[in-house]
């Protein structure tokens, strides 16, 4: 008896039971609400299981990387639509990045005028919900001309409310090997960046880098493009019927999901810059200054170094927030991953399987950008003791 | 601008206008002749260099642009009180539908002669909420003044005792639904999250894998699928005939997703506690919950006030998606009001004025939580 | 509100084992609505003229009005309904997890619908076809003109793959652009993102006199590339309800052949017509057949009104939207709308 009471006083035999029953409480609740709903759909002949992914979609989705036709199944359609989720992400974390880098420094400007209207920027594209700045962009895209009146920007881009529209190349087999020089190309600048800052290090003399680097990024694939008889031919854009016919296009939805993700995550990173750049102590500046560096070199060597360990975690979550939020596509008709999962939940009346598997999806992408930018972190964090 | 405008009283103005060392005072000229003290103040903020000159004109080649054009539509031209053919042939703002639908805008499908209740009710809310930011009203009798003021605005609500009529909670709309579901939200999430942030850096596997899982779920997902879940998919795992409430289930999809971005702030109040604090507590031989209560917890909680105000804001935002799962918040009201098809082109109008609902309480109180950070550092730095 | 929850818990494993033998509970959502004292009813967020808030909030709407008539026959009393509204996708689970008694949210009966989504359907309150709206200036004549047109389609219907099924049957190509909300659509479409809008004729007409400043600038095509009949729907296996729901809404087309209106309906129970008198309650036997009182009809009448006066109050000649009755006339008139004798 008195071993039982000294067990049970153990805090490491007290651990293991508060686990198992928190475990075990778990399972329980997990176990009663599958079944629940295995029950509640057997019994109203609703029909379960992921077999509806094999089946005709029989629905268009307006833009697709793939090619795409009603005629596919329901798992290439939720595919089509990942791949415009991804897309529209990428593209917009970038521009969200360089955006809110420019708006972060520019609140911090000298110039008055400049610190204002960034305050002014940041201050309402935070504070006002962004699936109403979504419907406001997309409003604004609707405003463009037809396609008839569609601006001719430069010569053979039309701007108009059927998106921008812009000559592509045709395939030649040229483009396949600038296509490779360029890899290399890039493959060369990394050295070159690397053996750029080993120069410095051990010799303490600046080194070209910049330069070079671009050199073996452009040069080679231009190289290349022109050695191979420079095959240019374009893929022009004509009005034909309803629309322009030929080239790419980006469609007004996703310009003005794209431009309604960046500027609201902007706002957020703008803040993000500007605190880490502040929290860098001034005296740093005065180092660096008194060791005789140029504020270029002040700025790239000294101040963003400190203040990317204090930019980079909320800006992980940024980016989270950022890929997640493009879920509010639905609102303004860019088919991303939400708006085809619910058109083949609707049809298909499998709603609990397709919930599940959008939430899955975006688990996993959270969980790469997540993965990366801790990888990231740890590249850029202080390494102490 | 002050008569004395001295570059150091500049400088300080400046600095009052951003929290950062103003470049001014660094290369403005001791002393100045009075004459061109504006001049000066602009030289000095202004066209201090040839990039500055530039972005100053770019500057103000925007305002030209913008500003006049905008004036006249949303003031000049607009029409306040006329009709909607009035408003077609006028060429500004037609404000009059925000006149004409305001009850629906603000009370949704609540019964129209009991419009004073959420009125009263958001009134007492937003009085409480602006008694709860002075910090010299932080005493315990807040939390029962609180208490008292969520009551009240249930029975104003809800009614059903004291003459009112009862109003069932499926005809709420509008501003209360969005002040409701995100103060409940977040007062919901607190002790969820608490709890959430100690299991996570609990020393027993289990426990903190399944906060961890729980966590990072909640954050990796979308709101919009918790909220479907929430809303569509969860009376499907209860058993037949059990219903829960649309409202509370809205509610509690906010209050979990809440949770866990939470539950993330305050760890990062946890991990900034000291290492000896917990050596301390273990000294003296402090059971697990009398260190947690006693000891991390308050010095972790005062350190997390201001992510929790921002928390707050990014919910309060939140509670537009609830739209998305038909619930009638201040957003879906105004959409809603713009449905009449004899109002139908003033769309725009209705859009400003609930982005201007949204802007008045999120800039104030994120305006109130930089306050708090400057405040918390003043201590800090002491 | 724990003692009902328990009440109900307690319910469900009393009715679990039954219910895995897998006998239908006929009668349980009738029982249910009779005891908790209302109809909970899902219904479109906003779709004017069907089931959207008046400026005073209150719902109004043809579908609404089906909602009305049910609770009016059960209770005597057609404010007697909770309002759930939903999104297209929300409304098929909320009626497979007894969230809802009755949708009435503009659905179009199908047999996916009836068989996979263990749904049953009322008779159709509105009868409609989807068509298309084009500018009058594209100058075109029919739907087969389309080929490579950009169209707004309005998701979570049954219109995402009509659209599709008519591009693929002509050989055409086309390009959706997909909007959950009715008013981003329309704005979209009027703003000339879209050659062309998809919907029900009915709607299309109705969005055409509401939203255009010159009607006659816009053409609906004359092709109706499906059919449309929207229905209320209940749960399979629910009896009792599916019969209750059914004749609530006969009750109003067969006053309106009968010509009884929620004004004249005093007058009517001293009709002779024995139809009118079984419809009226007058003569007894209906009202015990389906488990209410007797009067059921006449209350629809007197509070909601027959079909006709629910129609032009809503969408009709009342209304804002002027549709014209086209398919949902009586069938003595060259439409749709048919009551069976109510005896």
């Amino acid at each position: 008896m008195s071993k039982l009471v000294q067990a049970l006083n153990s805090a490491r035999v007290r651990g293991w039971l508060y686990q198992a029953l928190f475990v075990s409480g778990t399972l329980a609740v997990g176990w009663y609400l599958v079944s629940n709903t295995l029950t509640n759909l057997s019994k109203r002949g609703v029909a379960t299981g992921f077999g509806f992914l094999n089946r005709e979609a029989g629905f268009e989705i307006g833009e697709s990387l793939l090619t795409y036709a009603a005629s596919d199944t329901y798992l290439k359609a939720m595919v089509v639509g990942l791949l415009n989720t991804l897309t529209v992400s990428a593209v917009a974390i970038v521009l969200a990045s360089i955006l809110g880098i420019v708006i972060g420094v520019a609140r911090l400007s000298s110039n008055w005028m400049v610190g204002r209207f960034a305050a002014v920027f940041v201050e309402t594209v935070r504070n006002v919900p962004l699936l109403l700045q979504l419907v406001v962009w997309y409003t604004i895209m609707n405003r463009l001309p037809s396609p008839r009146e569609a601006l001719e920007v430069v010569p053979h881009v039309f701007l108009s409310n059927r998106g921008l529209k812009f000559p592509t190349f045709v395939e030649h087999a040229g483009h396949g090997w600038a296509f490779l020089a360029l890899i290399l190309g890039i493959v060369g600048a990394v050295l070159v960046v690397r053996y750029g800052r080993k120069h410095r290090e051990t010799t303490g003399k600046p080194f070209p880098t910049l330069p070079l680097a671009l050199a073996s990024v452009v040069l080679p694939p231009v190289a290349v493009f022109v050695g191979s008889g420079a095959p240019f031919a374009f893929d022009v854009p004509v009005l034909a019927g309803f629309n322009f016919e030929g080239g790419a296009a980006v469609t007004p939805e996703f310009t003005a999901l794209l431009i309604g993700l960046s500027v609201y995550t902007a706002g957020f990173i703008a803040e993000i810059v500007r605190s880490g750049i502040l929290a860098v102590p001034h005296g740093q500046t005065e180092a660096g200054l008194a060791l005789g560096l140029s504020p270029a070199h002040i700025l790239r060597l000294i101040i963003l170094p400190q203040a990317l360990r204090v930019i980079v975690p909320p800006l992980t979550s940024q980016y989270l927030n950022l890929t997640k939020n493009s879920s509010l596509a639905v609102a303004i008709g860019y088919p991303d991953l939400v708006s085809v999962t619910n058109t083949s939940a609707n049809q298909t009346g499998q709603v609990v399987e397709a919930v599940a598997m959008m939430m899955a999806v975006y688990l996993i992408i959270s969980l790469c950008i997540a993965g990366f930018m801790n990888w990231y972190n740890r590249k850029v964090a202080l390494v102490t003791r | 601008m002050s008569k004395d405008s001295t570059p150091h009283s500049t400088a300080a103005l400046a600095a009052s206008f951003e929290e950062e060392p103003s470049q001014a005072s660094v290369t403005s000229l001791p002393g100045g002749v009075t004459a061109l003290k504006p001049f000066g103040w602009a030289k000095n903020n202004l066209f201090n260099t040839k990039l500055n000159t530039v972005l100053t004109l770019l500057c103000c080649a925007i305002l030209w642009f913008a500003v006049p054009p905008m004036v006249n539509w949303l003031v000049v031209n607009a029409v306040w009180l006329g009709t909607s053919d009035e408003c077609r042939a006028a060429a500004g703002a037609c404000w009059s539908i925000i006149v004409v639908k305001h009850r629906l805008i603000f009370f949704g499908t609540y019964p129209f002669d009991e419009q004073w209740r959420p009125f009263l009710a958001c009134a007492l809310f937003v009085a409480m909420l602006g008694v709860s930011g002075v910090r010299a009203f932080w005493r315990p009798w807040l939390a029962g003044a609180w208490a008292l003021v969520l009551v009240a605005m249930g029975v104003l609500m809800w009614g059903g005792v004291f003459g009112l009529t009862h109003v069932p909670n499926d005809k709420w709309g509008g501003l209360p639904i969005t002040l409701m579901l995100s103060v409940f939200a977040i007062t919901l999430a607190f002790p969820l999250s608490i709890l959430l942030a100690l299991g996570r850096q609990s020393s027993l596997p289990a426990i903190r894998s399944l906060c961890v899982g729980f966590i990072e779920l909640m954050r990796g997902v979308p709101l919009v699928s918790v909220l479907f879940m929430a809303s569509v998919m969860f009376p499907l795992f209860l058993p037949e005939g059990v219903t829960i409430d649309k409202l509370l289930r809205a509610l509690a999809g906010l209050t979990l997703f809440t949770a866990a971005y939470l539950a993330e702030a305050v760890r990062g109040g946890l991990q900034a506690i000291p290492k000896g604090q917990y050596e301390a507590a273990d000294a003296l031989s402090l059971s697990y919950w009398q260190k947690t209560t006693l000891i991390i917890l308050p010095q972790a909680l005062r350190m997390v006030i201001p992510p929790i105000v921002n928390q707050f804001i990014s919910c309060f935002k939140d509670t537009s998606l609830v739209t998305i799962v038909g619930l009638y918040d201040l957003l879906t009201a105004a959409t809603v009001a713009t449905t009449d098809p004899e109002w139908r082109p003033f769309f725009a109008e209705v859009y400003v004025f609930a982005g201007l609902m949204f802007w008045i309480f999120c800039f104030s109180m994120s305006r109130y939580s930089q306050w708090l950070e400057r405040m918390a550092n003043r201590y800090n730095r002491r | 509100m724990i003692s009902k929850l328990q009440a109900a818990a307690l319910a469900a494993v009393v009715t679990l084992p039954l219910a895995l033998t897998g006998t239908a509970q006929a009668g349980a959502t009738f029982d249910g609505v009779k005891q908790k004292g209302y109809v909970q009813c899902g219904v479109n967020l906003g779709l004017y003229g069907f089931s959207a808030p008046d400026d005073k909030g209150k719902w109004t709407g043809l579908d609404v009005d089906v909602c009305r008539a049910v609770a009016a026959a059960m209770f005597g009393d057609s404010e007697k309904v909770k309002y759930t509204p939903l999104s297209a996708q929300q409304r098929l689970p909320a009626l497979q997890s007894g969230e809802i008694d009755l949708l009435a949210r503009n659905t179009t009966r199908t047999l996916s619908r009836d068989t996979a989504n263990g749904l049953n359907f009322a008779p159709t309150n509105y009868y409609d076809g989807q068509g298309f709206m084009v500018s009058a200036k594209l100058g075109l004549k029919s739907a087969k003109q389309l080929n490579g047109a950009t169209v707004c389609v309005l998701p979570g219907t049954t219109t995402e793959q009509n659209v599709a099924d008519f591009f693929r049957a002509n050989k055409m190509n086309f390009k959706p652009v997909v909007i959950e909300k009715n008013e981003e659509l329309h704005k979209a479409f009027f703003s000339g993102r879209c050659d062309a809008l998809t919907s029900d004729a009915s709607q299309l007409a109705a969005i055409r006199a509401a939203e255009t400043q010159n009607p006659n600038d816009y053409l609906i095509l004359p092709e109706l590339i499906s059919k449309e009949p929207l229905s209320p729907a209940i749960r399979q296996g629910d009896d009792e309800w599916a019969n209750l729901v059914t004749w609530a809404f006969f009750a109003m087309v067969q006053a309106e052949e009968k010509g009884i209106t929620s004004e004249n309906v005093d007058a009517s129970m001293t009709s002779p017509d024995p139809d009118v008198k079984r419809l009226l309650g007058v003569t007894a036997g209906n009202g015990k057949a389906l488990g209410v009182e007797e009067n059921w009809a006449y209350t629809i009448i007197k509070q909601v009104g027959n079909y006709a006066q629910s129609f032009e109050r809503n969408v009709g000649a009342g209304s804002k939207l002027k549709m014209p009755r086209g398919q949902n006339a009586l069938y003595t008139e060259g439409g749709l709308m048919y009551a069976p004798p109510l005896k």
